[in-house]
């Protein structure tokens, strides 16, 4: 599974921010043709951020574009964007499977010969798009992810926007469950106030602590806490290094049941443990020789 | 706004422009030229001296690609990649109705 702690917006129409883009070592870039391009900029970004894509060197993020909406620009976003290999596009307020299935169509017919797969992330940010969030998640193989966009959601609601959350717990737990019904992943909304650190601690904890692989960011500032908040602490590396022993040493005697500190260590806890083992493993946090 | 054709059926430009003159871009204006003046271009760069003459064959090299034959295309350069030139230059292009070749004429 793709690492996706940090997905980083980098407005389409800048060339100085798209140029450096990957020098903030987000796990993913997202270059944005969407809200951050005032409508009679629309053609000159898609040409811009088409070039970066074929030229910037992105480092190791991965490099995500989110498209315009399917009742605006998508169709001339993905035939230009398409054959310069982004690895994903996002796709705005999608609000059904059938949003999904007629980009992933798009999508096909915009691939080039040879061309590595584009991958799909959908981006729910409607009430009907909470909804009908398990529908989207099933929609089509090239979905990866479901991420939440809370602003747009709770202006339809007519909710006030806070920092605790309270208003979107609903929205948060319907992504959640969705895309954890359908395989894929979680991405939690941004927490858009870049002058307030705390708040974006406490905010990532809990996205983290809800089961969220990841956390859109509006700002390159925000990357090293949402890493630090979503990479696995020593205390649940260490957890996840006892579950595996208990159950080597529970096959090694013989025995289908194995305990850890009094409790019965069935295959959710080793699934979970193995997944911290592997996060460990590929951010090098892991014990040598482990 | 459409454009007209002329005989050779090359499309009538209209003037246009694209970028803008923030850190890292390049402002692309194009006008159209009196047939048989080709294609020239005004380049004022905070890098001239070093890069301008790269800077003005991305702008042609690009130009090429589209049906384009009498313009001037003015360019001012706030250090632009090469990236960025060859997306203004196109922005540029296409929303004076050129077209690019690939497309067809």
């Amino acid at each position: 599974m793709e690492l996706r702690r940090s997905l980083l917006f980098i407005p389409g129409n800048n060339p100085a921010m798209l140029q450096n883009g990957g020098v903030f070592e987000a796990d993913a870039v997202i270059l944005d043709l969407e809200d951050a391009v005032a409508p009679q900029e629309k053609d000159a970004a898609r040409l811009l951020v088409a070039e970066a894509l074929k030229t910037v060197d992105y480092g190791a993020s991965e490099k995500v574009v989110r498209i315009n909406p399917l009742d605006t620009f998508a169709a001339e976003d993905i035939i230009t964007i398409v054959p310069c290999c982004p690895d994903a596009l996002l796709v705005p307020k999608v609000e059904c499977a059938e949003d999904i299935t007629r980009v992933a169509q798009m999508v096909a017919r915009a691939e080039q010969p040879g061309q590595k797969p584009v991958k799909l992330i959908a981006l729910l940010e409607t009430p009907r798009g909470i909804a009908e969030a398990y529908a989207v998640a099933k929609a089509d193989p090239r979905l990866v992810a479901l991420a939440l966009g809370a602003e747009d959601y709770t202006a339809s609601l007519g909710a006030k926007r806070t920092k605790e959350g309270t208003e979107i717990f609903n929205a948060r737990a319907a992504v959640l469950n969705s895309a954890a019904a359908a395989g894929i992943q979680a991405i939690d909304t941004p927490f858009t106030d870049a002058n307030d650190p705390e708040g974006l601690v406490a905010d990532t904890l809990l996205a983290k602590k809800l089961g969220f692989k990841g956390k859109l960011s509006i700002n390159p500032r925000q990357i090293s806490e949402i890493h630090r908040m979503f990479n696995p602490t020593a205390e649940e590396i260490d957890w996840a290094y006892r579950v595996i022993s208990a159950i080597r040493r529970a096959e090694a005697e013989g025995s289908g049941v194995a305990s850890l500190d009094g409790k019965m260590v069935d295959a959710p806890i080793v699934n979970r443990a193995e997944r911290t083992l592997y996060l460990a493993r590929i951010l090098g946090l892991a014990k040598e020789g482990e | 706004m459409s454009n007209s054709q002329t005989m050779s059926g090359i499309p009538d430009l209209r003037s246009a422009q694209a970028g803008t003159l923030e850190s890292g871009d390049i402002m692309i204006a194009v006008v159209p030229g009196a047939p048989g003046s080709g294609i020239a271009v005004q380049l004022e760069s905070i890098v001239r001296a070093q890069y301008g003459k790269a800077i003005e064959a991305t702008i042609r090299l690009t130009t090429a690609q589209y049906s384009a034959s009498d313009i001037l295309i003015k360019a001012v350069d706030r250090g632009a990649l090469d990236c960025t030139i060859r997306a203004r230059v196109m922005a540029a292009l296409c929303r004076a109705g050129a077209v690019s070749a690939k497309e067809g004429i």
